[in-house]
């Protein structure tokens, strides 16, 4: 029974009240490969990054109007359905604003009643290997279109199309300001150059797909590599969001523009690149992707997700190994996971992300949906607001970051607030469904001495087994 | 009203067959009254009573030396200058300080050390109820009526005894009860344990005693006395002031949190106005601070520790100490002051002799983690 308990904690995102404990963990697991709904009917309702491409565009717009009208802000002008806590200025992205909370809520509601809570684990590691942030205001409304169109696609399939989609994805070139990136050579780049206009380069994105997304940080590249990067990487940019007419594109979405695309042949890692337009970065990030590189910077993020803070060398060699035989074939580098001994150690290793408790507790009482204000209330009071680590590299997946004093006492607040909005549940039989043959003594004796079944219910919440995976 | 048949079975009850005469006379009601005030965080008693007489001290305090304009009380001891009121009440005999003393917690966990303290056990959780909890049971019932001046029960009041809690704040989400059933699921867990009672201690800080230059505090000195006058009054009553854990711009901060404990005693006092005479108000802390300054003009963890007695039948005006010393070798641990009185000794002795107890029994019952021993004589009859 021990392995049914880190099959539903670790690999999944915490028992679910009602359910049946899993009798054959690891099929359980691999099962859930054929069951994963990519484009479940929650997110299919929610806007798709077209139109939230075309509604930025007019919130800009509607800003910019804003302040050419009153540079002084509008803040003192009455019966404008003040909401206190948007700032003036950021009146106009109020739509995007409840999108994003909409989206926000979506991804949460799915954790919470997936039949499959590996694969929508997974779904939220790659979201946070691949992270935008909705700190910058551009990426607010489209976050959430960024994991279900660039991600969850594509969790199950080939690490090099996860790479090319992310890379395309309108959220991605926006966030790391690829949309914007000119070749100084390119036609645009020309005409603008001589118009002493400065538009060039931008290597944001080319520095973080080589220390972020795929290589990892002191791998072997060196600045030349990121510049050739950023250079073929130019042209790929988002069309129907740009003021000038040639920027503009077919519509709103990914789009090649050949005009800022900087010509000439390519080097990066050593390997000429002589393709042209949009071939030659896509050719760049195919080889980047099955490079050996990539392959132990992944399985050691996994070995990290899934085993402990510091990685075991051995399993994090087995998904290497699994990685490049299988030229970076997802599924297989998860059923070597799966089938590796390390990540089915007895004691709990992973302390639970604030994101990761949330969905455990709410899953064990139950709960189907959280309301949309509850949702963002509850990841922003527990520090881990979704979608917005606040940097490129995504939320850090070690305990220090999360288990700090004050972290566990707003964790142990939220567990009695739970308790208390639940129905009564025996939580000493609960227990032992989510954790079974792993529960502690003395929490089940804490179960047992509650004063209620209510307060019960609260300790389990809290209890150093919740706390953990 | 109390049913005298009830009182003198309960009186009977407790003190066993043949047991020692001042438990007869403890069975009779009287005006009794105790508070004891629990400075969580570990209060530095080397700048509370500072040792100016030491050779050691000035090199070893650097920064902190610096006490305001203290009271000199005798050759070696100098009372912090915002204890202004406070030096007033050891001038009139009425208060006794305890230096260099320590429960019998060695180690340096704020959470562990106020468990041992709190419970008057040997190890931290090794027992579930509080010595106040405990001595509730050894007086008149009409003597014991026990209050806590917070939001929780906390444990020294708690066990099998019936204590109420009072706060007039606002209250935390989390209620008290599932707080402290918390700390005891996390006891045997050494990471949730450690980030718990960090957690416990600065939500403390918040509810410091430092807060508008004392008018709070001396608030909850009034409070207090409003709340144990009257013959509804409490008897037994705990406070909590938390703030004292100084890691960093000591000097400062602990004048200030000095000058809110200077408030809340002397307002205590007035409030209670004649029943001064029959309170006994104890204020002590889970341990010391480091007998140097740290890299960052404060003190880290220490061990030995100050503790005071204060009430209008204290046989106060004087220092009960075994002192040490600050010279290297003197220290415990090359660090750390010395403990050379049990605190437990000093405490039971006090109580014993505030409520007519006998005070070997009430070491054992209140302190069995102790030195089984009571000080006696600290208490004019």
């Amino acid at each position: 029974m021990r392995e049914s308990s880190v099959a539903l904690n670790r690999f999944g995102l915490g028992g679910r009240k009602g359910e049946a404990v899993p009798q054959e963990p690891r099929r359980w697991l691999l099962d859930q490969f054929g069951k994963f709904d990519p484009r479940p009917a929650a997110i299919t309702s929610l806007p798709a990054s077209p139109a939230l491409i075309v509604q930025f565009r007019e919130a800009r717009a509607a800003q910019r109007e804003m302040r050419d009208e009153n540079p002084a802000a509008d803040a003192a002008k009455p019966g404008t359905e003040a909401r206190p806590d948007i700032a003036p200025e950021l009146r106009p992205y109020r739509g995007l604003r409840d999108v994003y909370a909409q989206a926000a809520a979506a991804r949460t509601n799915l954790a919470l009643t997936t039949p499959t809570p590996f694969v929508e684990r997974l779904v939220h590691f790659w979201a946070n290997h691949f992270a935008v942030s909705i700190d910058k205001i551009v990426t607010l409304g489209i976050a959430g279109a960024f994991e279900f169109e660039a991600i969850r696609p594509n969790v199950l399939g080939k690490f090099t199309d996860l790479l090319l989609a992310v890379e395309r994805h309108p959220a991605m070139l926006l966030y790391l300001d690829q949309a914007q990136s000119v070749g100084p050579d390119s036609v645009l780049g020309k005409i603008a150059a001589r118009r002493g206009n400065q538009r060039g380069l931008n290597e944001n994105l080319a520095r973080e797909i080589l220390e972020l997304h795929t290589l990892g940080v002191r791998s072997g590249y060196d600045q030349g590599d990121v510049t050739e990067l950023a250079r073929a990487l130019t042209g790929w940019t988002v069309g129907g969001l740009a003021d000038q007419p040639m920027l503009r594109g077919p519509g709103p979405g990914y789009w090649f523009a050949g005009i800022i695309h900087q010509p000439g042949d390519r080097k990066v890692l050593g390997k000429r690149y002589d393709q042209d337009g949009e071939r030659q970065g896509e050719a760049i990030l195919r080889d980047l992707a099955v490079h050996p590189a990539t392959a132990r910077h992944i399985a050691t993020k996994l070995a990290r997700h899934f085993a402990a803070d510091d990685p075991p060398p051995s399993l994090v060699a087995r998904l290497e190994a699994a990685f490049l035989k299988s030229g970076g074939d997802l599924p297989t580098v998860y059923r070597a996971l799966i089938e590796a001994p390390e990540p089915w150690a007895a004691s709990p290793a992973k302390f639970r992300t604030p994101w990761d408790w949330t969905l455990a507790s709410l899953r064990a009482v139950g709960t189907q949906t959280l309301p949309v204000l509850a949702n963002a209330n509850t990841f922003n009071q527990l520090g881990q607001p979704i979608w917005r680590p606040g940097s490129p590299a995504g939320w850090d997946d070690m305990a220090p970051s999360w288990a700090g004093p004050d972290a566990l006492y707003r964790r142990v607040e939220v567990a009695e607030r739970i308790a208390s909005r639940t129905a009564a549940i025996d939580a000493r039989k609960l227990a032992e469904d989510l954790f079974p043959g792993a529960l502690s003594e003395p929490t089940r004796k804490a179960l047992a001495g509650a004063e209620s079944p209510t307060q019960a219910l609260a300790l389990l919440l809290a209890s150093p087994e919740m706390m953990r995976r | 009203m109390i049913d005298r048949r009830s009182l003198l079975a309960r009186g009977a009850l407790l003190t066993g067959a043949l047991f020692a005469p001042r438990l007869a006379y403890a069975a009779a009601p009287t005006q009794k009254r105790l508070v004891f005030l629990i400075q969580r965080g570990a209060a530095d008693g080397l700048a509370t009573l500072a040792p100016t007489g030491d050779p050691a001290y000035e090199r070893l305090r650097g920064e902190l030396a610096d006490i305001g304009a203290g009271t000199k009380l005798d050759g070696l001891f100098t009372l912090h200058g915002s204890l202004g009121q406070l030096a007033g009440r050891y001038q009139a005999g009425e208060a006794l300080f305890v230096h260099a003393t320590a429960s019998p917690y060695r180690d340096r966990s704020h959470f562990d050390g106020q468990n041992v303290l709190e419970t008057g056990g040997r190890l931290p959780y090794d027992r579930d109820d509080g010595w106040m909890n405990r001595l509730i049971g050894l007086l008149p019932s009409g003597d014991a009526k026990a209050l806590a001046l917070s939001p929780a029960i906390p444990t020294a009041l708690r066990g099998a005894a019936t204590a109420s809690s009072y706060a007039p704040t606002n209250l935390p989400d989390a209620s008290p009860e599932f707080l402290q059933r918390v700390a005891r699921l996390y006891a045997d867990d050494a990471q949730l344990h450690d980030l718990w009672s960090e957690a416990v201690q600065t939500r403390a800080m918040a509810g410091e005693l430092a807060s508008d230059g004392g008018r709070g505090a001396a608030a909850a000195g009034k409070l207090a006395a409003s709340l144990m006058t009257g013959p509804e009054g409490a008897r037994l009553v705990m406070m909590e002031s938390g703030g004292w854990d100084t890691h960093a711009g000591q000097r400062g901060r602990l004048a200030n949190q000095l000058t809110g404990l200077d408030a809340m005693l002397a307002a205590l006092r007035d409030g209670l106005g004649s029943a001064w005479a029959d309170t006994l108000v104890i204020v002590a802390t889970e341990f010391g601070r480091t007998a140097a300054v740290n890299g960052t003009g404060g003190t880290d963890h220490g061990t030995g520790g100050m503790a005071m007695l204060l009430g209008g039948r204290v046989k106060g005006g004087r220092i009960l100490t075994d002192w040490p010393g600050l010279s290297q070798s003197a220290l415990y641990e090359g660090r750390d002051l010395r403990p050379t009185t049990s605190l437990d000794t000093v405490l039971a002795g006090a109580i014993a002799g505030h409520f007519g107890l006998d005070p070997v029994l009430t070491a054992r019952r209140l302190f069995p983690g102790g030195a089984g021993k009571a000080l006696e004589g600290l208490i004019r009859a």
